[in-house]
């Protein structure tokens, strides 16, 4: 049920979203006044995002303390109220607690912390491998074992059909089948670019002359939108990532229908 | 009446007048002069730059950069001005030569000419720079497009106009600039100290430019090491980033960064020292935990050259190097933290006045605060893979310099502004600007983190709809900070006016370091006799 809204608002798209109430969590995209990350879609973005509360809940709550205190210090020590200052410049006892106690702090966001990094380079065995390889300004797509190769490019402003999200959305997604393991290659070849989708929580630089790799295991159906996250010349902003996380079945549709365009030899020799 | 005396008395000594008096200048008084007002021309420049993109980014859409190329190049200068030309030259050369001296009880620095040719080579920098804005660049575009960062391969193949050539050269003329100032502070604080003035009496400003010097020292010639490799990658068919002929585009990241964290604490340690000075003076206490405040410094520096990776995490660096810098850089909030509560511990108990330089402060603490635990949010490899290259790093950085080391470099401008040029500031206008700043900048940048927690990137001359609402309440806060600007410069045209004369301790029983005990402005030669320490 929870998924069949999710469908719904993203088949409404922008106008339902411009209307969506704030501080809403994007589904697969940002929504407006968002304060928070996009929904979850892989089990490690989960993972970011409790932890990222975890430590959003400490930080909130040094500069509260700090706050506190700066705003007692300046009632209670102020000219007025304590017109002859105390000379006081050392406290051994306070000195060793907040060095102690931020060292402790530090260990406690540390410990889950590595847990997280080291979840996200647990590779899991491959159900899926593509190849997002970037260029100036778009990203080409390989299924290498199927033999499927396409270019991602971004649909102009005018081009855009109702729902579809502006700088966002392009003419062929990257297309993957739920619940399973893809891993993505990622390559460049001019200069450096970024694949990155929020709501997989994913973000791995394409460097020319290296083959970086990443992966994500979508639990849910739907589009997920990213955007180049490495600086990479003049239409950095435009050249967007989508990706269709579809189910088995569909999946299985678009491969044979995109393999049988892609190349008509692979197609009869399978028969 | 004391001060006229030193004046008369000073006057029959050799020292130039007219344009010799500024361009032939080895005074350290002078020169921090010259320093003090680059630094306001850049920060003017650096300012309406960031208008530029903050009017940019307020609506979704390209409203005023067509080619969206200009963009970047807009972003890559605001950066580099405000760090290279704004920041450090307040900083360092123009609080550091100003009042380093004084507060050491020397006559002047060290090495005066080389003084005199730090200051000069920056003007040729700033013009290097402002003219590579206007060469060919990238493809189709003027300027360097490449960020204040540069990456390779975006700055060799990727940006083939002379621009990049340009802007390469200005940073060479920065760096050794700042690496020749840096010998010359390390060689006063060593050397010129007042009888009696021990390391562990100096104030805790001189420390302050003492450790900043010497990461200075270390960090810049790497950063010249890369960029004259990068010059020859351009030029010279060399191939050290370029991985088709077996280089590595991330060793320039490497390389960089090595020089570019450290870059980050020397823009803020200097203003750990302007803070303690402006903290003490106000609350009438001495500082509380001193040779923990001074050795936090240290060790921030230190530890400073450790860290640098990561900036990197997204690049494709192993799990282990991430796991390591995940460490190196949390250990960090342990002496940042010292210094946060020893600042307040300083307050406690202390007899505070609120003139316009302890608002800075008080800011400073309060806003770097709020930087300094993004950091550590970001500090850990496993979120900041959601949040590199988005606008909560953009929040982050912000806090930390824009508001933090820009907040300092205000309340040393206020708490120094009696002495340097012998009148008093306007206070009304001070808190005004002080005010605007505080609210415009909080305005400006909080939103951010919203925006960076939704996913926008960084460097993005146009942006989806959704991120619309926080950029328009983004841009309102910068036009607001960027009127504190305006009164700022109408308050110092307002005091020059007025010259309402300062007298030699404007500040009271809580100004207890040597530059208060000299009349405002000091004579020209500072000290006929060498003060002592006891």
């Amino acid at each position: 049920m929870a998924i069949l809204n999710r469908m719904l608002m993203y088949v409404s798209g922008a106008a339902m979203l411009a209307t969506a109430s704030p501080a809403l969590a994007g589904e697969g995209q940002p929504s407006p006044w968002q304060m928070t990350f996009q929904n979850a879609a892989t089990p490690i973005m989960e993972q970011i995002t409790s932890f990222h509360r975890f430590v959003n809940i400490i930080i909130v709550c040094i500069a509260l303390f700090v706050l506190g205190l700066m705003i007692y210090v300046m009632v209670r020590f102020n000219e007025k109220r304590n017109p002859q200052p105390s000379r006081t410049t050392h406290n051994t006892v306070l000195e060793i607690a907040w060095t102690v106690i931020p060292v402790l702090i530090l260990v406690s966001i540390a410990i889950p912390s590595f847990r997280l990094l080291f979840a996200q380079y647990d590779f899991p065995k491959a159900d899926l491998t593509v190849t997002a390889t970037a260029s100036q300004w778009y990203w080409t797509y390989d299924y290498p074992d199927y033999g499927i190769t396409f270019a991602s490019i971004i649909v102009q402003d005018a081009d855009l059909k109702p729902g579809q999200p502006r700088l966002l959305t392009v003419d062929h997604e990257l297309v993957v089948p739920v619940n399973k393991n893809v891993i993505v290659q990622v390559k460049a070849v001019d200069v450096i670019h970024d694949w990155a989708v929020p709501s997989f929580g994913i973000k791995i630089d394409a460097v020319p002359g290296r083959l970086q790799r990443t992966w994500f295991r979508a639990e849910r159906t739907g589009m997920f939108y990213g955007q180049c996250s490495e600086l990479c010349g003049r239409n950095h902003a435009f050249m967007p990532i989508a990706v269709h996380v579809v189910s088995d079945e569909e999946f299985a549709d678009w491969l044979a229908k995109h393999k049988s365009s892609a190349s008509l030899d692979d197609a009869t020799a399978e028969k | 009446m004391a001060a006229q005396s030193v004046h008369a008395e000073v006057a029959h000594d050799d020292h130039p007048w007219g344009w010799r008096r500024w361009v032939y200048s080895t005074n350290h008084k002078d020169i921090g002069t010259m320093y003090l007002i680059f630094a306001m021309v850049g920060g003017v420049v650096g300012g309406l730059l960031s208008m530029a993109i903050r009017a940019e980014l307020m609506r979704p859409g390209l409203q005023i950069f067509s080619n969206p190329d200009t963009y970047n190049v807009i972003t890559a200068a605001h950066g580099l001005i405000m760090i290279f030309f704004t920041v450090m030259p307040a900083m360092i050369g123009g609080f550091g030569n100003w009042i380093v001296p004084l507060m050491i009880g020397a006559p002047d620095m060290a090495f005066p000419r080389m003084n005199n040719i730090s200051f000069w080579l920056l003007p040729a920098s700033f013009a290097l720079l402002v003219t590579s804005m206007f060469m060919p660049g990238g493809p189709g575009s003027t300027g360097v497009g490449a960020g204040w960062t540069i990456y390779a391969p975006l700055s060799t193949s990727g940006t083939p106009g002379p621009a990049m050539d340009f802007a390469i050269l200005s940073l060479h003329l920065a760096g050794a600039s700042s690496i020749l100032g840096a010998i010359n502070f390390i060689t006063t604080i060593f050397n010129m100290r007042a009888p009696g003035m021990t390391l562990h009496k100096m104030p805790l400003f001189v420390w302050s430019i003492l450790v900043t010097a010497f990461l200075l020292l270390l960090a810049l010639p790497v950063l010249a090491g890369a960029l004259t490799m990068l010059l020859t990658d351009r030029n010279f068919g060399t191939s050290f980033f370029d991985s088709a002929h077996g280089g590595d585009p991330l060793l320039w990241q490497h390389l960089f960064w090595f020089f570019g964290h450290p870059e980050v604490y020397i823009m803020i340690v200097p203003g750990f020292g302007m803070v303690s000075q402006i903290i003490s003076t106000f609350s009438k206490k001495p500082i509380f935990g001193y040779l923990g405040m001074a050795y936090a410094m240290v060790a921030i520096g230190v530890i400073g050259f450790v860290v640098w990776a990561h900036h990197m995490y997204a690049a494709g660096i192993s799990v282990n190097t991430q796991a390591y810098f995940v460490f190196a850089t949390m250990v960090i909030a342990v002496p940042t933290g010292i210094k946060i509560f020893s600042w307040i511990a300083t307050m406690w108990g202390g007899s505070l006045t609120f003139r316009v330089p302890m608002l800075w402060a008080l800011g400073f603490i309060f806003l770097f605060t709020i930087g300094g635990v993004t950091g550590v949010v970001l500090a850990n490899a496993g979120v900041d893979r959601s949040f590199t290259d988005t606008y909560y790093v953009v929040a982050h950085f912000h806090y930390v310099l824009s508001l933090a080391a820009v907040f300092t470099i205000f309340g040393g401008w206020y708490y120094w502004f009696p002495k340097i040029t012998g009148y008093m500031y306007s206070e009304s206008l001070g808190k005004l600007h002080f005010w605007l700043m505080f609210i415009g900048a909080n305005i400006a940048f909080f939103p951010m983190h919203f925006l960076g927690l939704a996913g926008m990137p960084r460097r993005i001359a146009d942006y989806p709809d959704a991120f619309s609402g926080w950029n328009f309440i983004a841009s309102i806060g910068s036009y607001i900070s960027f009127a504190g600007l305006l009164v700022f410069l109408l308050g110092v045209a307002h005091a020059f006016a007025r010259k309402v004369h300062a007298p030699a301790n404007p500040w009271g029983a809580g100004a207890t370091t040597l530059e208060w005990t000299l009349p405002s402005p000091p004579p020209f030669h500072s000290y006929e006799t060498l003060p002592r320490i006891k």
